[in-house]
């Protein structure tokens, strides 16, 4: 069953945290990875292909750059996954 | 018709002998930092590099080359004449004719050894090794010296913030040669053709042929930029850890072994961060030796994995008869992997 924007808040806020130590409480949805997350480009791919695999949704490399906040990751995974 | 006789190799292969030269220049952070908008502590988390070593220009390919490899049959306790044939992997070696590879068995005292150059980038140590292994076994070399050796500081845009600090210069090289039990498991290596562009040389040389000259890239100054390599460092990541880690367990499964029976793991030196993740994805056991040379030596490309093996024992963080997993990778999109017995 696909995840709703709650629960894929709740699963990003979960990888951010096991990859970059960030508390869960702190990653909102307008919360950007980079500024506010200290979720460098390398970990952002990390970040990304452990959401692929949770939430069973492609994110090819060149959408990667489009997902500044939390919020844009959440929307592209509720749009595009199985 | 005429009946053939086969030719008789050995019933295994094994590296005998590792060596390495590092340039005698040490290049710290602070001197990269002079031409592009970054800090120590940046490239530091990006990349673990805190240093690399650059070639002056005594330090040529070939040289640094003898250096090593000379070193490598010191180490495994043969005399050069044995060598049987001399692989060299490398991409900055600038001029295609003739392969290095002939100079280089010449100046290690072979007696008319096979050389030849190959052109396989990060992963060319196992594609060597591979070549090696076969030759040892089928019996057209008694010994094969396999030399990965980069000057990458010349195929490097020290404007460019994202690669300036990546590459290093060196050499490392082993003898591989006849063993009575296996040494060296199942190569699992490959190519990804498709991912052609997400590694690559900026500029291609016939675009330097006089009347095209004008299109070629330009530096701060106006000077006409050599050609430089460059990545898309996401894709590269992305690829590097998760599909090279799929790769490194292909191998381990070929081996017959699991991570449990490894002692050490020599990956390529592309980036600690690229390393640190492979480790995560693998679940190595925390008994595994992770070599971490990438540190002060750069990414030195083909040159980094017997760079990492030679310092690995040289520093006794591992032994000789150790269980290694060694995995190369890089562009292409190419690959190489096996576990070996260390010298």
């Amino acid at each position: 069953m696909a995840a709703t924007q709650e629960e894929i808040v709740e699963g990003l806020a979960e990888i951010v945290n096991e990859i970059a130590g960030i508390p869960v409480e702190d990653v909102q949805l307008d919360k950007s990875f980079t500024d506010d997350l200290d979720v460098d480009s390398l970990s952002m791919v990390e970040v990304v292909v452990a959401a692929e695999e949770r939430f069973d949704v492609k994110i090819p490399d060149e959408d990667v750059k489009n997902l500044k906040t939390v919020g844009d990751a959440t929307d592209y995974i509720l749009k595009h996954q199985a | 018709m005429a009946k053939i006789k086969p030719s008789k190799g050995a019933p295994y292969a094994r590296i005998l002998g590792v060596g390495g030269y590092r340039p005698t220049r040490v290049v710290p952070n602070e001197v990269i930092l002079e031409k592009i908008d970054s800090s120590d502590e940046w490239i530091r988390s990006r990349s673990g590099i805190e240093s690399r070593h650059w070639a002056g220009s005594e330090e040529t390919v070939a040289a640094m080359s003898v250096e090593a490899a000379g070193k490598a049959i010191a180490n495994a306790g043969i005399d050069a004449s044995r060598v049987g044939a001399v692989v060299v992997s490398t991409v900055s070696h600038f001029a295609q004719t003739p392969a290095i590879a002939t100079s280089i068995a010449d100046q290690l005292g072979t007696e008319k050894a096979a050389a030849f150059d190959i052109s396989a980038g990060c992963a060319g140590f196992g594609y060597g090794l591979t070549l090696a292994k076969g030759m040892v076994v089928e019996g057209s070399a008694e010994y094969v010296v396999v030399i990965g050796v980069e000057r990458l500081s010349d195929l490097t845009d020290l404007e460019d913030r994202a690669t300036a600090f990546l590459f290093g210069d060196g050499a490392g090289a082993v003898v591989v040669g006849p063993a009575t039990e296996p040494a060296i498991g199942p190569t699992v290596w490959g190519s990804e053709g498709d991912k052609s562009d997400i590694i690559k040389q900026t500029v291609p040389w016939d675009r330097f042929h006089v009347g095209d000259v004008d299109e070629l890239p330009l530096d701060s100054e106006g000077n006409i930029k050599f050609p430089a390599i460059t990545q898309e460092g996401q894709a590269v990541f992305r690829w590097a850890v998760f599909e090279m880690a799929k790769v490194a367990q292909q191998a381990l499964d070929a081996a017959g072994i699991t991570s449990e029976d490894l002692d050490v793991f020599i990956p390529h030196q592309a980036n600690v961060r690229i390393i640190d993740s492979m480790v995560k994805t693998l679940k190595l056991p925390e008994h595994v030796t992770v070599a971490r040379d990438i540190r002060t030596t750069g990414n030195t490309s083909a040159a980094s994995i017997p760079l990492a093996m030679e310092r690995l024992l040289a520093t006794g963080e591992a032994k000789s008869g150790d269980t290694a997993l060694v995995i190369g990778f890089g562009a292409g999109l190419v690959y190489a992997a096996t576990v070996v017995t260390l010298p």
